[in-house]
């Protein structure tokens, strides 16, 4: 998924006389240096200097009759008045973002468990079993990848209105319609799987796929039958997989607020997302959006450096 | 990574003639049997999956408003209504064209600047350089939703000049996909080593020489693969865009299913809308797959490598 240039040669290229023909050439660094320095600039400036950006507005102040952000750029300058506000919001009386926070959580937990329990076998099928139809499912399973994310939600929207297609299939078994749509935490949750489990599946599959069919068939071969081979050989093998599967579904999900209102628009649903989107919507509220984008940046940079740390590796180990 | 190597193979997957010839005297078939429990489950994952979809596709040719009882078959919310089709609404024809310019600028810029990236970082090693891969890697993973708060405020309080629409779009759309070519350059920078250059150095082409004539032919799969994953990206891309775009000229297509659908002006349109954006993925997928198999003709590699790959997996 990541590979960085750090990785090892293949097997198959012949070593290159690296040391020899160094000493033949001048080292012409200035060349790579060129190269990488509009990526570099780009990235400071338009990565790293918008994410201070952001931690100056969150440790900032409120002009108060314009009811815009004033960036503190000093860390001296540096105000709690924000942090205090959104802590207070968690945490204090009355606080309503404390309760949508566990409410992400749980979205979030449940979508994954879900996404893993339908994704692994799928994934794992098509690594495994699928023999000379792989390039067919693969085709399969990597459409909705290539299809929109609001066109795939609105499918949804469509098939769950009140006199769709999902109340009309209850209706044959004689079950009442539902109200799928207008604040169902089901139907949220039914959103995220559907909108995320397609990047698991990849990833898993990945995955798996590089898992060497010899070590299946030492397994079988020392007499396991098919489940403890599974039990004993795949599945500790693929810890890994999961584990890069479930960051890359897990950390858009808590950022996510788009699925819910497509689905639900109710404030009985509304996750994390939605509160630092409707923030950064409300003048007088943009610096307190700010504090709850670098707080959950803060708790989400640790798995992120996992991901990247781990994908790197095991990058090299393939290569 | 399996560019060229596809360390995938598996005995009895590839379909040269001797490898099947092999397969028929020692077989490699499981004495457990197929197993159709977990085939049928992939089917019906498969079948929730896209069925949805071909409904939602369907209803783009409603022949009446609602999105979820058909009504008849028409063209009317394409081109023949005279206010509502995507031809007719302003609004409607406005978001295709900006997709299309928003996939345009962002691919034009952000893949010379990841292969540019990508080559100067490969070969100049440090702890400089190994910072910054580490930070263009940290912009493939930070939350889409974080990033794109951070760039609201950057072009709202310090770079004032940059006012909220298509610019502001490109610009962060550019920082979003740039590690797409940065990442998939690398990893066929790292397949390739470097025996081809050193052999051009040998024979006296110069620096400048040897990227144009040697290194960049070769990395001509890779950077064709990116191109695709990036154009692509960014027509699928919603959250940059939502939160910078600043009024209907450059609001592009998933913005714009997402507040008319959410604000209660659903209907077969944005059906419509969805099912063109549908249309120029899947083009742009079928071009990424025939151009990259296409490339990468002479090297062994396989249908799936090139799944995989112009798929952004590996």
């Amino acid at each position: 998924v990541v590979a960085t240039g750090q990785a090892s040669r293949p097997a198959g290229a012949p070593p290159a006389g690296g040391a020899a023909t160094r000493r033949t050439r001048p080292p012409g660094r200035v060349f790579w240096v060129a190269l990488a320095a509009p990526g570099m600039l780009w990235l400071i400036l338009l990565f790293l200097v918008p994410f201070y950006a952001m931690l100056a507005i969150a440790a900032g102040q409120l002009n108060v009759i314009l009811r815009s952000p004033v960036p503190a750029w000093n860390p001296l300058a540096w105000s709690r008045g924000n942090l205090m506000l959104v802590l207070h919001d968690i945490a204090g009386r009355g606080a309503f973002i404390g309760p949508i926070i566990v409410r992400t959580l749980g979205y979030v937990a449940i979508a994954s468990a879900v996404s893993l329990l339908i994704g692994y076998p799928a994934a794992y099928f098509v690594a495994r079993f699928a023999g000379r139809r792989k390039a067919l499912f693969l085709v399969l399973l990597i459409a909705p990848f290539w299809i929109s994310y609001m066109m795939r939600m609105l499918a949804w929207v469509d098939l769950l209105q009140n006199d769709g297609y999902a109340n009309k299939v209850l209706g044959w078994v004689h079950i009442a319609p539902v109200n799928w749509l207008g604040g169902n935490p089901a139907t949220v949750i039914l959103g995220l799987v559907y909108g995320y489990i397609p990047y698991l599946i990849l990833v898993l599959y990945a995955g798996l796929d590089r898992i060497d069919p010899a070590l299946i068939e030492a397994g079988r071969d020392l007499g396991l039958g098919r489940t403890r081979t599974f039990v004993h050989v795949t599945l500790p093998l693929s810890r890994q997989p999961i584990l890069t599967g479930m960051l890359i579904t897990v950390l858009p999900m808590l950022g996510d607020y788009y699925t819910n209102q497509m689905l639900s628009g109710a404030a009985g649903t509304s996750m994390l997302g939605n509160v630092i989107d409707g923030q950064l919507q409300t003048p007088g509220l943009q610096g307190q959006g700010a504090v709850l984008s670098v707080l959950l940046l803060l708790v989400l940079l640790v798995p992120m450096i996992y991901y990247v740390v781990a994908t790197n590796r095991s990058a090299r180990e393939a290569g | 990574m399996t560019t060229t190597r596809a360390p995938a193979l598996r005995p009895g997957q590839a379909a040269s003639p001797a490898r099947g010839g092999l397969r028929r005297r020692l077989p490699r078939r499981s004495p457990w049997g197929h197993p159709w429990f977990l085939e049928g489950f992939t089917w019906l994952y498969l079948i929730w999956s896209l069925v949805p979809i071909a409904l939602a596709v369907l209803f783009s040719f409603n022949n009446g408003k609602s999105q979820s009882v058909w009504q008849g078959f028409s063209w009317r919310w394409y081109f023949s209504d005279p206010v509502n089709s995507v031809l007719h609404n302003p609004q409607l024809h406005a978001a295709v064209l900006q997709t299309v310019r928003l996939s345009v600028y962002t691919t034009a810029i952000a893949v010379p600047l990841g292969v540019a990236f990508a080559l100067g970082i490969n070969r100049w090693r440090g702890v400089l350089p190994g910072g910054f891969n580490f930070i263009m890697l940290l912009s493939f993973v930070v939350p889409e939703l974080i990033f794109g708060v951070a760039m609201f405020f950057v072009f709202t309080v310090l770079f004032t000049q940059v006012k909220l629409g298509t610019l502001a779009e490109t610009l962060a759309l550019v920082t979003w996909n740039v590690s797409w070519p940065a990442i998939i350059v690398q990893a066929r920078l790292a397949t390739l080593g470097r025996q081809y250059e050193e052999a051009a150095a040998d024979l006296g082409a110069g620096q400048l020489e040897t990227m144009r004539r040697v290194t960049l032919p070769l990395l001509g799969p890779a950077i064709f693969a990116s191109a695709v994953l990036v154009f692509s990206g960014v027509i699928d891309d919603f959250v940059l865009v939502d939160l910078l775009s600043s009024n209907a000229g450059n609001t592009p297509m998933s913005v714009l299913i997402y507040s008319n659908q959410r604000g209660g002006n659903g209907g077969p349109a944005l059906n419509a809308l969805g099912t063109i954006m549908l249309v120029m993925s899947l083009v742009i997928a079928v071009i990424g797959y025939i151009g990259y198999r296409w490339m990468t003709r002479g090297e062994r590699g396989s249908r799936v490598a090139a799944l995989t790959t112009i798929a952004g997996t590996d």
